[in-house]
């Protein structure tokens, strides 16, 4: 198992490397600099535009820009290129207000999913599969800025209270209990706009997960011992189809960074995702290039969990060193 | 005809299980009442894109490019004023299908217009992700083990950069690059077709792996055929029905990714009128206009619905554990 890990985490060093040297090169390749967001200014002289180069090192050669932002990175010196901020602290910052929706958003695909999976393959065929079906498929054609705005207005026409940002605007001297409550209330409807597309999939996938094993003979010989028919879906079958999902626990992780940006920018929630938006509008390479960083750092770390898991869950699966 | 061939065609057309693969998924296909329906619709849908790009541009009869500040913000099925507006300016029969946006253009005419561009978006940057994905899924798949500059395998090479790929958070990946590049629709395209071809890559691999090790390909490499023969004829078509699956499927993402980068500015520029960024300026007047809002959306939501249900029709149709019925 040690040597497994060590392994794996080996191999993810190394991507990330080759990552963080492609990414690099994407954004400092591509044209428009961060000189160049505002070309028509008849202020900012070819001298000034000079100046700022230098001062981001921009005049010097790939290589050793990206030497400069990995060493800058490493030590925690990476300041932005917008307002001199350092990075890191200001992702922290964001970071720390994406949590609670991508925690709560989770939270409602995997309690929402899983039933609904469940009951239209037990129930196979029925109005409620067939329903599960037509609303799931309806939920993933849905462009979600439209989705949202529908569902926005809807709630703020039927229930007239404010939904957009973190908190409402005046409640900031109320009672801790009031502020909580306040809060809470502005996670439900972008928590709830980030987990729509994965109920969606993820009930789906539960469903064809459970049709397969409810499929398999050991199921058929639960029921023919006469087991009641619930001991047989959930003890019997659930078990078996969960093992998947075992390894999803790891894939969610990705969706911290990029999966929220149309989301938080409905919302005005100053999140990652937004931090991401705006640090693109700017053309904000250090920002750019570290988020995409810990975007690619998540995933392999994911991908890692999920192994991990999938190997400790299931006995087949043997670990190769 | 020899008496053989004979009782095969029969058989086929009988649909007996001497059919093709390929017929007798279609059969399946055709009795999946909704997906039949679904691909209906996306007959429609080509056709109206043809013919949109045919009336907007080559032969004007809704001209979406029209300003008529006097008609902004009518609603569907007015009449256009005929003593405020010059005669040349008129839409077609009069009236405004769709109504009109706040410079007075046909609704009409621009989803027209857009759905040409919407579906030429979605078909080409699947093209573009298809072409990347089988082509370095099939290397990986038939060339795997074979070793390039002695230390490494193809199939190493290939399935790394697909790891490093999918290690790219692709929406953030697509805003960035379309952000940095110039605003045109071709590098929209480009971008996603870019980041989308890591799914197929794997499962062609995988496809191409197992058919490897079966008979028919091993008969034909026993009769000497070229491999080029061996993959293009032999292989290709038996590892094509995932990949048809989620073509399908990546033409409604495709046309759904739009939207979104158009919601967040960075979609198509005009004057190309996309779906997408009809819908996304159509927000602006959610309240005054609910038609540039509501028509581009429905639009959208149908569409891709239709999309998804035909490749959900096909994937049934293609999986031979299944028997039928719903699944």
């Amino acid at each position: 198992m040690t040597r497994f890990l060590a392994r794996a985490l080996g191999q993810r060093l190394v991507l990330l490397a080759v990552i963080s040297v492609i990414a690099h090169a994407v954004v400092h390749l591509a044209p428009g600099e961060p000189s160049a967001v505002d070309p028509m200014n008849p202020r900012l002289k070819p001298e000034d535009v000079a100046r700022i180069r230098a001062a981001f090192h921009l005049d010097q050669p790939l290589h050793l820009q990206y030497a400069h932002w990995m060493r800058d990175l490493l030590s925690g010196e990476l300041r932005s290129f917008k307002d001199g901020q350092p990075v890191l602290p200001r992702i922290f910052d964001r970071f720390l207000n994406s949590v609670p929706i991508f925690l709560v958003a989770t939270l409602i695909q995997w309690c929402l999913a899983f039933p609904t999976g469940i009951a239209a393959a037990v129930r196979r065929g029925s109005a409620f599969d067939r329903g599960s079906t037509v609303a799931s498929y309806a939920l993933i054609s849905l462009p979600s800025f439209f989705l949202a705005y529908v569902l926005v207005l809807a709630v703020v026409n039927a229930f007239d209270v404010p939904v957009i940002g973190m908190h409402t605007f005046g409640t900031e001297t109320g009672t801790p209990w009031l502020r909580a409550m306040d809060r809470l209330w502005h996670l439900v409807l972008p928590s709830l706009l980030s987990a729509v597309l994965g109920v969606a999939v993820l009930s789906r996938y539960v469903r064809s997960q459970m049709l397969e094993v409810i499929a398999q003979d050991y199921v058929r010989t639960a029921r023919a011992k006469g087991l009641p028919e619930d001991d047989v879906v959930y003890r019997h079958a659930l078990r078996n189809a969960l093992l998947p999902f075992v390894t999803m626990f790891g894939l969610v992780l990705p969706g911290l960074v990029g999966g929220s940006v149309i989301v938080e920018q409905i919302f005005a929630w100053p999140g990652i995702g937004r931090l991401a938006y705006d640090a693109v509008l700017t053309r904000d390479f250090p920002m750019i290039l570290t988020l995409n960083l810990i975007g690619a750092v998540l995933t392999l770390a994911g991908t890692l969990l999920s192994d991990v898991l999938y190997a400790v869950v299931d006995p087949r699966v043997r670990v190769s060193a | 005809m020899s008496a053989a061939q004979a009782t095969v065609r029969a058989d086929a057309a009988a649909g007996s299980s001497g059919a093709s693969p390929l017929r007798r998924a279609w059969r399946t296909f055709r009795r999946d009442r909704v997906a039949m329906a679904a691909l209906w619709l996306l007959a429609i849908l080509a056709v109206a894109a043809l013919s949109g790009k045919a009336l907007t541009e080559w032969w004007v009869v809704f001209d979406p490019a029209v300003v008529r500040l006097p008609d902004g913000l009518l609603p569907p099925l007015s009449r256009a004023r005929a003593d405020r507006i010059p005669a040349a300016d008129l839409p077609a029969f009069g009236v405004y299908l769709l109504g009109t946006d706040d410079l007075g253009r046909d609704v009409f005419a621009r989803m027209l217009q857009g759905s040409f561009v919407s579906l030429s978006i979605g078909v080409v940057s699947v093209a573009i992700s298809l072409a990347i994905g089988v082509a370095l899924g099939g290397l990986a798949g038939y060339y795997g083990p074979r070793r390039l500059l002695g230390f490494v395998s193809v199939d190493g090479v290939v399935m790394r950069l697909t790891d490093v790929m999918l290690c790219f958070p692709s929406f953030f990946l697509i805003l960035t690059v379309v952000a940095l590049l110039p605003p045109s629709i071709y590098n929209i395209m480009l971008v996603i077709g870019l980041t989308g071809w890591m799914g197929t890559a794997r499962f062609v691999r995988a496809e191409f792996l197992s058919l490897r090790e079966r008979d028919f390909v091993l008969a034909a490499e026993a009769l000497g055929l070229p491999r080029r023969r061996i993959i293009y004829r032999h292989m290709m078509p038996n590892a094509m029905a995932p990949v048809l699956v989620s073509a399908t499927l990546g033409v409604a993402g495709a046309i759904l990714t739009e939207s979104g980068l158009s919601f967040l500015g960075f979609g198509v520029r005009p004057p190309f009128a996309t779906w997408g960024n009809i819908l996304a300026d159509g927000r602006a007047y959610l309240f005054d206009a609910p038609w540039l809002f509501f028509v581009p959306g429905l639009a959208i939501f149908v569409v891709v619905l239709a999309f998804n249900l035909v490749g959900e029709g096909l994937r049934e149709a293609f999986d031979p554990r299944l028997g039928g019925g719903p699944r």
